[in-house]
C-alpha cells in the first residue's frame, strides 16, 4: 500500500508536468526579440541613411568613430573592408562579413547603444542599420528599410560561410 | 610568526611558484625558529578562504572597453582535474550582471504546446544531476594560431577550466514544453545587458545539456552565470549560455552576431567555417612549462598536464623531450571522463641539456592533436578560433622553460 503510493508520487515528480507555469502571450511579446533570416520576429519599422546618418552621430560615434572605422582595440568598425577577406589584414564588418541584413537588426535591436541597449525607437533601428549598410555600399543612400525590404537586402559576403569541416587538419605528419 | 616570515620574503614571480618558489619557501620554512605554533590557532570562520600564502590568480587586465574581455586559468598552479570556481576564466560580452535570484525566470517559447515560465525554486523540482564538464572558449589558443607563442600556459590555454556542474537536463525541459514536430532550433538567450544568444541544434539540446544553478557543489558564480546557466558539453564556451533567461525553440538558426560575425573561422580562402561547434581534442604541458624553471639542476622531474576533448574520452597522451621525434606515452589520472579535463603524468630524468617538451592526446574518436604547421597549413593565421595544436615548451641548458 505504502509502495504504491510512494510509487505515484515518484512518477508525478519525473512527468513534472506541473512544474513552471503557463507562459502569457503578453510576456512572451514583451521578452522576445529574436530575429531570424526567413524573417520571422523583425519588428515593424522603417527608415532610411540619412535620417540614420543623425541617429549614427548622437548615438553610436561616440564609440564607433566618426566614420564608423571602429576605434581599433576598443569599438569595433561597422562598414568597409569589403573585399578584403582574403588578404592578410582581414576588416571584418557589418559590410565585409555579415551574411544577413536581420543579424544587424537583431544586434542592434538587443545590444545596442552597448552603454544604453534597447533605448532606441525601431524607426531608428532601421534607419542606422540603413545608413551603416550605405556606408559599406551595401544599398543606396535612399533605400527605405523596413521589415520587407530588409529581405531584399543581399549582403556581400552571404555566400561566404561553408559549414564546419572538422576533422580538417591531419593529425600526424 | 613564520607567517610573516613567508610574507616578508620577496615574493617570487607567481607563474614560477612550483619551481622556482618551493626551494624558497622551504629555505623561509628552516629560517622559523618553530614550524608547529604553541599558540592557539584562528576560529572558526563562514565561509573559508585560502591560506594567504596562496596567489595563484586569473590573469587580470582591465579592458579598455568596459564590460567585454577575458581573464585566464592559472593552469601551471592547479592540481587535478576540476578548476576551483573563483579561478574559473571568464569572458563577457557586456559584463556581470548582478542577478536576484528570487525574480529570475527562463521563459521558454516558440515552436512548442505549452509555451512555460521557470523560476529557480522550479528548476530544483525536476530531477537534476551533476557532471563533470570542461568549458573552453573557442579564442583560447588565438595567439598561437596567429604565430604568436604564448609564454606560460595560462597565457596560452588558460581559457579553458572543468567544473562539477548540477542542473536539469535541457531536453526535461523542453519536454515539459511538448516540442511542435517543426522545432529544429533553440535559442537561448543571456540575461547581461547585450542579451547574448546563440543557436543550438535540436538534437543537442536533446542529447547532453544542462541547464546548470550548481558549480563545484555551491551556487554557480555571478561571472559564471548565476543563478543559472547552460552547459554544453563539449562545445565552444560561448554557446555555453550564461544567466540564461530565455528559451526560443524555432525552425532555423536565428544567425546571431555570435555564431556569424564572431566565432566563425576566417580560412584562407576568404571562406569562413561557421558552425564550429566541437572542441577538438587537446592537451598543454603545465608543468614545467614557459615562465618556470627546474630549480634543482639535472635530475628527476614530473611532466604534468592536462588534456580534454570535446568529443569525449581522452584515450591517450604521449609526450615527447625532443621536439616530437620520440614519444613516451604518459600516465591517465583515473577516473577519464567523458569531455572533462584528464590528468597526465610522466616522470622525467632531465640530463641537463636543452629539450623541447611537447604532449600530444588522443581520443576516443581515434583523432590526434595536430601540430601547429599542420593546423595552419589548413587553416591559416586569420581563422582566430578552435586552435587546438601542440604546445612546445623549450628548456634551455640553465633549466629556464620558455615559448619560444
Ligand atoms: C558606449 C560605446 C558604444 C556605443 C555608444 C555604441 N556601441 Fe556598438 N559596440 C560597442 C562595443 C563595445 C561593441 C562590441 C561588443 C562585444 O564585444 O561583444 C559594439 C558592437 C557593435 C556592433 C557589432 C560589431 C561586430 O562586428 O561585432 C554593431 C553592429 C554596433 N555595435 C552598432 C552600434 C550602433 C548602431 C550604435 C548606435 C545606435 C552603437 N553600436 C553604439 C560599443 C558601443
Amino acid at each position: 500500500m505504502y509502495r504504491i503510493a510512494a510509487a505515484l508520487l515518484f512518477c508525478a515528480v519525473t512527468q513534472a508536468q506541473n512544474v513552471g507555469r503557463p507562459a502569457t502571450e503578453t510576456e512572451i511579446k514583451a521578452k522576445d526579440l529574436t530575429v531570424l533570416p526567413s524573417g520571422a520576429g523583425l519588428p515593424g519599422g522603417k527608415g532610411d541613411a540619412a535620417r540614420g546618418k543623425t541617429v549614427y552621430k548622437e548615438k553610436c560615434a561616440v564609440c564607433h568613430n566618426d566614420n564608423a572605422e571602429g576605434r581599433p582595440g576598443q569599438y569595433p568598425a561597422l562598414a568597409g573592408g569589403v573585399g578584403s577577406l582574403k588578404s592578410d589584414k582581414p576588416l571584418k564588418t557589418v559590410g565585409s562579413y555579415w551574411p544577413y541584413a536581420t543579424t544587424l537588426i537583431d544586434y542592434v535591436h538587443r545590444a545596442m547603444p552597448y552603454d544604453n541597449p534597447r533605448t532606441l525607437p525601431i524607426d531608428d533601428v532601421y534607419a542606422v542599420s540603413a545608413f551603416l549598410l550605405f556606408k559599406s555600399g551595401v544599398i543606396t543612400e535612399t533605400l527605405e528599410l523596413n521589415e520587407k525590404s530588409i529581405l531584399q537586402v543581399k549582403m556581400p559576403n552571404r555566400d561566404g560561410f561553408v559549414p564546419d569541416a572538422r576533422p580538417d587538419v591531419k593529425s600526424k605528419p | 610568526m613564520c607567517y610573516d616570515a613567508f610574507n616578508s620574503m620577496k615574493a617570487p614571480k607567481q607563474n614560477r611558484r612550483r619551481f622556482l618558489a618551493l626551494g624558497a619557501g622551504l629555505a623561509g620554512l628552516t629560517a622559523c625558529k618553530k614550524t608547529v605554533p604553541s599558540e592557539i590557532g584562528a576560529g572558526v570562520r563562514a565561509y573559508g578562504e585560502r591560506s594567504p600564502l596562496e596567489k595563484a590568480a586569473r590573469d587580470v587586465k582591465e579592458s579598455i572597453t568596459p564590460g567585454t574581455g577575458a581573464t585566464r586559468t592559472p593552469l601551471q598552479d592547479l592540481d587535478g582535474i576540476i578548476t576551483p570556481s573563483s579561478l574559473h576564466f571568464e569572458r563577457h560580452h557586456a559584463g556581470v550582471p548582478s542577478i536576484d535570484r528570487a525574480k529570475h525566470e527562463i521563459l521558454l517559447h516558440g515552436m512548442v504546446e505549452q509555451p512555460m515560465v521557470f523560476t529557480m525554486d522550479d528548476l530544483r523540482r525536476f530531477p537534476s544531476v551533476s557532471r563533470i564538464y570542461f568549458i573552453e572558449c573557442s579564442g583560447n589558443g588565438g595567439g598561437e594560431l596567429a604565430g604568436n607563442p604564448q609564454p606560460d600556459p595560462q597565457k596560452a590555454a588558460g581559457l579553458l577550466s572543468c567544473s562539477e556542474w548540477t542542473g536539469v537536463p535541457l531536453s526535461t525541459l523542453l519536454k515539459a514544453a511538448r516540442l511542435k514536430p517543426e522545432a529544429k532550433w533553440v535559442v537561448a538567450e543571456g540575461a547581461d545587458a547585450c542579451l547574448m544568444a546563440r543557436s543550438i541544434p535540436m538534437e543537442k539540446a536533446l542529447d547532453d545539456i544542462l541547464v546548470a544553478y550548481g558549480q563545484n557543489g555551491e551556487a554557480i558564480r555571478p561571472e559564471q552565470g548565476y543563478p543559472v546557466r547552460l552547459v554544453v558539453p563539449g562545445w565552444e564556451g560561448n554557446i555555453n549560455v550564461k544567466w540564461l533567461h530565455r528559451l526560443h525553440v524555432v525552425d532555423q538558426p536565428a544567425m546571431t552576431r555570435d555564431e556569424t560575425a564572431h566565432y566563425t573561422d576566417l580560412m584562407p580562402d576568404g571562406k569562413a567555417q561557421m558552425f564550429t561547434f566541437v572542441m577538438e581534442a587537446k592537451s598543454i604541458i603545465t608543468r614545467p612549462a614557459g615562465g618556470q624553471k627546474l630549480a634543482y639542476g639535472p635530475g628527476p622531474y614530473e611532466v604534468t598536464g592536462v588534456a580534454w576533448s570535446g568529443k569525449g574520452k581522452i584515450q591517450r597522451v604521449e609526450v615527447s623531450v625532443d621536439n616530437g621525434q620520440t614519444w613516451t606515452d604518459a600516465e591517465l589520472q583515473t577516473p577519464v571522463l567523458s569531455k572533462a579535463i584528464t590528468r597526465f603524468r610522466l616522470p622525467w630524468q632531465w640530463a641537463g641539456k636543452a629539450a623541447a617538451l611537447q604532449s600530444r592526446c588522443t581520443d576516443e574518436t581515434g583523432y590526434t592533436q595536430p601540430t601547429i604547421e599542420a593546423l595552419n597549413a589548413v587553416r591559416g593565421y586569420r581563422s582566430t578560433y578552435h586552435c587546438n595544436a601542440i604546445k612546445t615548451w623549450h628548456v634551455k641548458e640553465d633549466g629556464s622553460v620558455t615559448h619560444v
